[in-house]
């Protein structure tokens, strides 16, 4: 091959991307740095925003708060999602399929509708608080605070370690096991000797997967954290607050929070890339059969484990079908929220699913292109498009969504509060799932086979799309299913973007929830549930696997 | 500190299947025995029995006498190599040969020394503070052998050790592996597919068929006078004609169809005149001379040292559905090429050639055991 390529096809799609990286990635996170060192007052360049933040206790509060809700959650979801992933690869365990799917759906469901279900059990008013109250004389004390938020986080994000761990167990082979039994070794010095070792840095850099959600999660502290303020509540708070909010001062927080994810970040990829070990297996490990009180715990704690984290749909569901007075729970059941929401909720509904549906088409589209060239034309320019992928990552939602709001709340592009700046959102914030997967795939198709299509006569362009493209579709399926069903539960970055006209179900069930409308946003929520349901099994069916790749 | 090793009559199940339906072998201390087959023979599954792996739904096992049916796997005190090596992937490769001895908390002197001296032994040590993923496959196998070694087990056990390699490193491997078994002096059990494997490392061989011991013998036993047709075919070629076992003043002989006759002085005193037999010949025992068996060449194969002629014969000469009737020619010794065609005549090397019974079951050749 020359040194310089004819221009074609793909350097125009890769100039196309170019600038839609610079305009959507680049100059909103520019534009953001900018605000944030601006004085609100003076319009000048300053440090003034920063000084604010360290100055006040109320704000570095908001930090430390941040840092201990994520680092508890992070520690409770490895002690709960290793353990979990050991037991079920080594032992056999009855309606092991089930539980999986339940912890994939509990994972995937949005986290404020746990936060919203525990308030409805556990909550000032609950049906368990009540419950222990009236009828036994105990007070539970409260969910509020940081407890609540620390439940709901930790059951919406121990899946992820599960799903990591497990995936790497699969990857030990029992021969390693069977060569440590024969060096002399057994039981538990076996676990601590050899699968420990092995699972360690899946299990850090998942820790820091969870660390990042859980530093960026918005929707959980909001509803069920109150006087418990983290990073993303702030950020809102400042930036919507009718009242002395400011969006430089807003814009600073954002760019603190995306400081210290980025430094999660580049650790991550440290860690992955420095410890991990290439383990390929020929024989997986077999699970064995449990017997007496051993199996029955191994089944009690697993079973236990996966009906808490799944109690939120559970409770929603059934909210859903309870008799509503305005906004009050009465007793005996009927259809009342869910003729309510199709009377008066019908845009948000049908936004959601219009919006996600547009998005995820670009997704995939933009996916296949930006792998494609990142994997077969490298170049400087795709390699600075590979790195700009990596960007969604360090930029949790509800600095995304401050993020667009600045940058394009004036000509030349005046964006905020159109569908497109929602669609742009969901893009930036969702793709990488699939284009991850994309890429994936991708590496493992051979390029001869795109060759052996140019040399029976067909053009590149249509030998991609005949040849190429149709073997990625499973890859990119496979990440598409996760950038939908995010798509569709995204909250934090849509709270900020939306107007009257653009509001989504996710959004729409917060302001139901804050407008304490309990029955109208359990019907919603039940809706959005049964969807995500609904997704993941079609996806099982068509893929024919019983997993998500993450 | 090297055992013995005994298996009176083992049995294998996995779930309804059989796979070793009754299994006898004696395992001389510090014999390099290896276990011959197909896949699916039931090799593996015999020597993860004898490593305490797969459960024993019947038999004996014994090292040195002492039952051992009922000891777990990590208290037989075994040597194992696995076919995937199974080095550790986070540990050195010092640390993987310290994994054993550490288990068996050794003092730290002694462990020392014991793991400089077997990395010696298998030529690694300058690779010792490397992690297994900068290692090539004869280097992680070198690896697992030491590992295996430095615990001074009671039985080595290697579970086709060599076939990820590729064939130079292999018959490089394959004599490094036999020198430190020979330096060790340790009973060893070898699991192999590779019968050209098998006959250059090992002291005896057993070779397996859907289970069951077809030949115990050694190497050269085991391909000058296999025990049945099994073996007569899977170790090496051989071509299986249709005989007929005849007596007169001259002797014993086998005829072949046509009235050809090889005098031979080995055959067994059971057999009575005109029993068919089958008279398995190798492409190498035969020579070129007139008035012998006439054949017809089919097809040409030049290998260097020697020319593989593809036989063509008369019908019901041969037995039927074999893949090829063979005749090799040494080409140290003759000078004349053949072209397809051709007509050879071709005499079968009476002292050479076996003979079994029509089923193939059985030689028929005077002192050849199935468990020599």
């Amino acid at each position: 091959m020359g040194k310089k390529r004819k221009f074609d096809f793909w350097s125009m799609v890769t100039i196309v991307i170019t600038l839609v990286f610079a305009l959507f990635i680049i100059y909103p996170l520019f534009s953001l740095f900018v605000s944030a060192f601006k004085d609100p007052k003076l319009q000048t360049f300053s440090w003034v925003n920063f000084q604010k933040f360290l100055s006040k206790k109320y704000y570095m509060r908001a930090l430390g708060n941040s840092f201990k809700v994520t680092t508890v959650t992070t520690l409770l979801a490895v002690l709960i999602g290793a353990p979990l992933a050991y037991i079920t690869t080594a032992y056999k365990i009855k309606g092991k399929g089930f539980l999986d799917i339940m912890i994939i759906i509990s994972m995937l469901s949005p986290p404020f509708i746990g936060a919203y279900s525990w308030i409805l059990l556990a909550g000032r008013s609950g049906v368990v608080t009540t419950f222990f109250r009236e009828s036994l004389g105990i007070d539970l004390g409260s969910i509020y605070g940081f407890g609540g938020v620390l439940l709901v986080l930790t059951l919406k994000l121990y899946p992820f370690i599960y799903m990591y761990t497990k995936g790497t167990l699969k990857k030990v082979d029992a021969s390693l096991i069977e060569a440590s039994e024969s060096l002399g070794c057994s039981g538990v010095k076996k676990v601590f000797t050899i699968i420990l070792p092995l699972i360690t840095p899946t299990i850090l850099a998942g820790s820091l997967i969870v660390f990042m959600n859980a530093l960026a999660d918005f929707g959980t502290p909001m509803l069920i954290g109150e006087g418990f303020v983290v990073m993303p509540v702030l950020i809102y708070n400042e930036f919507i607050s009718e009242m002395g909010g400011s969006a430089n001062f807003a814009a600073a927080i954002a760019v603190i929070l995306v400081l210290i994810t980025s430094v999660m970040f580049l650790l991550q990829k440290f860690i992955v890339n420095r410890k991990s070990f290439t383990m390929s297996s020929l024989r997986p490990i077999q699970a064995k059969e449990l017997k007496g009180w051993k199996s029955f715990l191994a089944h009690f704690v697993l079973y236990g484990i996966v009906f808490v984290s799944i109690i939120p749909q559970l409770t929603v569901i059934y909210t859903s079908f309870k008799a509503t007075s305005g906004a009050i729970f009465v007793k005996g059941f009927s259809l009342e929220s869910y003729r309510k929401i199709f009377s008066n909720l019908r845009t948000p509904i049908v936004n959601t699913y219009k919006f996600g549906v547009i998005a995820i088409i670009i997704i995939v589209i933009l996916s296949m292109f930006i792998a494609y060239i990142t994997t077969r034309r490298k170049s400087k320019i795709t390699e600075l498009i590979d790195t700009l992928t990596m960007f969604p990552y360090i930029i949790p939602g509800s600095v995304l969504g401050i993020t667009l709001l600045i940058s394009f709340n004036d000509k030349p592009i005046l964006l905020s509060g159109t569908v497109t700046i929602m669609i742009v959102a969901f893009v930036v914030r969702r793709m990488p799932y699939t284009l991850r997967s994309s890429a994936a795939i991708l590496y493992q198709i051979s390029p001869s086979m795109e060759e052996a299509s140019i040399s029976l006569g067909d053009s590149p362009l249509k030998s991609f799309f005949k040849v190429t493209a149709v073997m990625m579709l499973p890859g990119v399926l496979s990440g598409a299913i996760l950038s939908w069903i995010t798509i569709i539960n995204e909250l934090s970055a849509s709270i900020i973007l939306y107007t009257g006209g653009t509001r989504t179900m996710s959004v729409a069930i917060y302001t139901e929830v804050i407008r304490a409308s309990y029955g109208t946003a359990a019907a919603l929520a039940s809706i959005l549930t049964l969807t995500t349901v609904v997704s993941l099994l079609v996806f099982f069916k068509v893929s024919g696997k019983k997993e998500v790749s993450l | 500190m090297s055992n013995s090793i005994g298996v009176k009559h083992a049995v294998k199940k996995f779930g309804p299947v059989t796979v070793i339906p009754d299994l006898n072998v004696e395992i001389e201390n510090g014999e390099f025995f290896t276990l011959l087959g197909p896949s699916g023979c039931g090799k593996t599954t015999l020597l993860r029995m004898i490593a305490g792996f797969n459960t024993i739904e019947g038999g004996e096992f014994s090292f040195d006498e002492k039952v051992i049916n009922d000891i777990p796997a990590h208290k037989r005190n075994i040597g194992m190599v696995f076919q995937n090596y199974a080095i550790f992937p986070h540990l050195t490769v010092r640390q993987n040969v310290e994994y054993g001895l550490k288990i068996r908390k050794m003092d730290k002197k002694t462990m020392k020394e014991r793991v400089d001296d077997i990395l010696d032994v298998v030529k690694i040590k300058e690779y010792e503070d490397r992690l297994p993923e900068n290692l090539s496959g004869g280097q992680q196998q070198r690896v697992a052998l030491a590992r295996a070694i430095v615990i001074h087990p009671s039985v080595l056990l290697m579970d086709e050790p060599l076939s990820n390699l590729d064939a130079k490193l292999r018959i490089e491997m394959r004599s490094a592996i036999r020198d430190v078994q020979k330096q060790v002096g340790i009973t060893t059990v070898y699991v192999t597919h590779d019968q050209e494997e098998a006959l250059a490392i090992s002291d005896r061989i057993a070779v397996m068929k859907s289970g069951i011991i077809q030949q115990i013998g050694k190497p050269e036993v085991i391909y000058t006078r296999p025990y049945n047709t099994f073996v007569a075919t899977f170790i090496g070629h051989s071509n299986l004609f249709s005989g007929k076992f005849g007596k007169d003043v001259k002797g014993t002989y086998v005829e072949f169809l046509g009235g050809y006759r090889t005098y031979m002085d080995n055959l067994s005193d059971d057999l009575r005149e005109g029993d068919p037999v089958i008279a398995a010949i190798r492409p190498e025992e035969f020579s070129l001379e007139e008035g012998c068996l006439s054949v017809s060449v089919k097809n040409r194969t030049f290998l260097g040292r020697y020319i593989v002629y593809e036989l063509d014969l008369p019908e019901g000469m041969v037995l039927p559905k074999q893949p090829s009737i063979e005749f090799s020619q040494d080409l140290g010794q003759s000078e004349k090429l053949y072209e397809v065609g051709d007509t050879l005549s071709l005499k079968p090397n009476g002292n050479k050639f076996n003979v079994f019974t029509l089923n193939g079951e059985m030689s028929l050749i005077k002192d050849v055991v199935k468990h020599g």
